[in-house]
């Protein structure tokens, strides 16, 4: 699987020119000038014409900054008024995704479409089959009326020449909640009393359309603030650079970290309070037990599958472990959580110990900027180093590893993994919070594959996981 | 036509993170009539990234040959040409 394409390379394009703005002193003069350098006059454009490629970087520029798109009042404000107001704000605001209409395609309404394949032969059983009577014959070939199609998908089904495909909406088939739907104008919306902000939309959009609102500008701030700034670097950060992790740290502190800390010592917390918690709660006879750090999921379990909530580990996430330990000991520095995750945005907001979020992919960029080569960098160790169980949280099984070796001899641990969350597995924890669950410890990652493929990554999953995996069996 | 290959994938931190991360899965991608005759490394930051009027990053080396914005389909398509 290769996630890669020309959407997520030009967001890492803009993130690293944003910055390197920044480093220079130059981002309120100069910002504005970044969508006529990508698409200049004459040259060649992405979509319909340059000026509708400049307006989406402008656009893309401002997520960048920190801004909701869906809140633009003025579309004449210049970028460097955006820039300049970032530059002073003291909070960052909900909601973590952001959806740029103008780079909305406004895919299909009608998932159903019957291509020149088509024989117009005389059995039609598309025609014959539709509950809706949605298909006409048009110049000898079958045609789905929109206005009538239910997306049901019979004609497919029945088409004996296969002529009829289906096409789906791909930021709605990735979300796991249906979240994500047409307005009235057939632009995509996110509706966030169901989102659970895992990011599968904005990964799977072929437009680029929906984004983070990133904080790479508060974060560059908090690298000239007086009580510094410390890197709560997530474990799946070890397989994200073609280095060994003690010159990731070192990176960070050329980078402008005055401290990196591996949120894998609060994961070796976690760890170690869950199983207990687990032991507490097969004494009380309860059926199950699911683990509580993925964001995403905890997330869902609020919106969508309520009745297994009594389930859930009250455990707290090893981010909140780490943040709490950071705040006593450097009570006067800013915490800045880098992971690969969106959803950790949302527990960030929710948590005040966490001032910011990064990804991996941000971060890399912002190394760029910089000019910072991980691999020539000095060897350096973290603070507060962690565990191999910490270490090992990122990829899936992880967790249920922690948990089976933290009560081994004392209570008997029959794991099972939910890997990835979607409308399948979803449905299945469901069954299982009525009563029908084959085990009686379950971690639930809303990444296939764990946090090491999460929406914020740089390198591909199946090498990061077996990076992770090298690591913790040091 | 050459008899064997060698590609150079840059694997410095700015040719990883704008795309060269997923070159490095190019050994999966390779028809396999070939892979005998292809020697794949990753190498430290080869220098072309800060150069500019080389091309932009990621950039992988064939035999003497520079690739920029290097992409599985650019690599495995050169490689070809050399050969078959």
């Amino acid at each position: 699987m290769i996630f890669e394409n020309n959407a997520t390379i030009r967001r890492r394009d803009l993130i690293t020119r944003l910055a390197k703005l920044y480093f220079d002193n130059q981002l309120v003069e100069k910002i504005d000038q970044i969508p006529l350098e990508l698409f200049p006059k004459r040259g060649d454009a992405s979509r319909c014409c340059i000026y509708r490629s400049r307006a989406v970087v402008r656009y893309r520029l401002m997520a960048l900054l920190g801004y909701n798109i869906e809140d633009e009042q003025d579309e004449l404000k210049p970028l460097a008024e955006y820039a300049r107001q970032a530059l002073e704000r003291t909070s960052i605001e909900a909601p973590v995704l952001t959806v740029i209409d103008d780079a909305c395609s406004s895919c299909v309404k009608v998932n159903y479409f019957v291509t020149n394949a088509c024989q117009g032969c005389v059995a039609r059983p598309c025609m014959v089959n539709c509950p809706k009577d949605a298909i006409q014959m048009v110049d000898g070939h079958a045609k789905i009326d929109h206005a009538k199609c239910v997306n049901c998908g019979r004609c497919q089904n029945v088409c004996p020449y296969h002529a009829i495909i289906y096409m789906p909406v791909p930021c709605e088939e990735a979300c796991p909640v249906g979240a994500i739907s047409k307005d009235e104008h057939g632009l995509e919306q996110i509706d966030y009393s169901k989102c659970i902000f895992c990011g599968k939309c904005s990964r799977e959009c072929p437009f680029g359309a929906i984004m983070e609102k990133s904080q790479v500008i508060d974060v560059l701030r908090t690298f000239s603030q007086p009580g510094g700034s410390i890197a709560m670097i997530a474990p799946a950060i070890v397989g994200q650079f073609p280095a060994d992790f003690t010159k990731q740290v070192s990176a960070l502190k050329a980078l402008g970290f005055t401290k990196v800390v591996e949120v894998a010592t609060g994961a070796d917390i976690t760890a170690e309070h869950e199983a207990a918690e687990f032991m507490e709660k097969m004494h009380e006879n309860e059926p199950f037990m699911t683990s509580s750090c993925c964001p995403a999921y905890t997330e869902a379990v609020e919106k969508h599958i309520p009745e297994i909530k009594k389930y859930v580990s009250t455990t707290k996430t090893p981010l909140g472990f780490t943040a709490e330990i950071l705040r006593e000991k450097y009570p006067d520095a800013a915490r800045v959580f880098i992971g690969p995750c969106i959803a950790k945005r949302k527990e960030a907001l929710d948590n005040p110990l966490v001032d910011f979020v990064l990804t991996f992919e941000e971060l890399g960029s912002m190394f760029v900027a910089k000019g910072i080569d991980v691999g020539t960098c000095d060897s350096e160790e973290s603070e507060l180093p962690a565990g191999n169980i910490g270490r090992a949280f990122p990829v899936v099984g992880g967790v249920a590893d922690a948990i089976v070796k933290g009560v081994e001899g004392k209570c008997e641990c029959k794991p099972i993994v939910i890997d990835g969350l979607n409308k399948k597995s979803i449905t299945l924890l469901k069954a299982y919070a009525k009563g029908k669950c084959p085990g009686n410890f379950i971690e639930v990652m809303s990444c296939e594959g764990g946090c090491v493929a999460g929406p914020g990554v740089i390198s591909n999953p199946k090498i990061a996981t077996k990076k992770v995996q090298e690591f913790t069996s040091q | 036509m050459a008899q064997s290959v060698s590609v150079k994938i840059c694997t410095g931190t700015a040719c990883y993170v704008m795309g060269g991360a997923n070159l490095l899965m190019l050994e999966e991608c390779l028809p396999e009539h070939l892979k005998g005759r292809i020697e794949i490394e990753g190498t430290s930051c080869m220098g072309y990234c800060s150069l500019g009027e080389k091309g932009k990053a990621p950039f992988v080396m064939i035999n003497d040959q520079l690739i920029s914005e290097a992409t599985l389909e650019k690599i495995t398509e050169k490689i070809k040409t050399m050969l078959e």
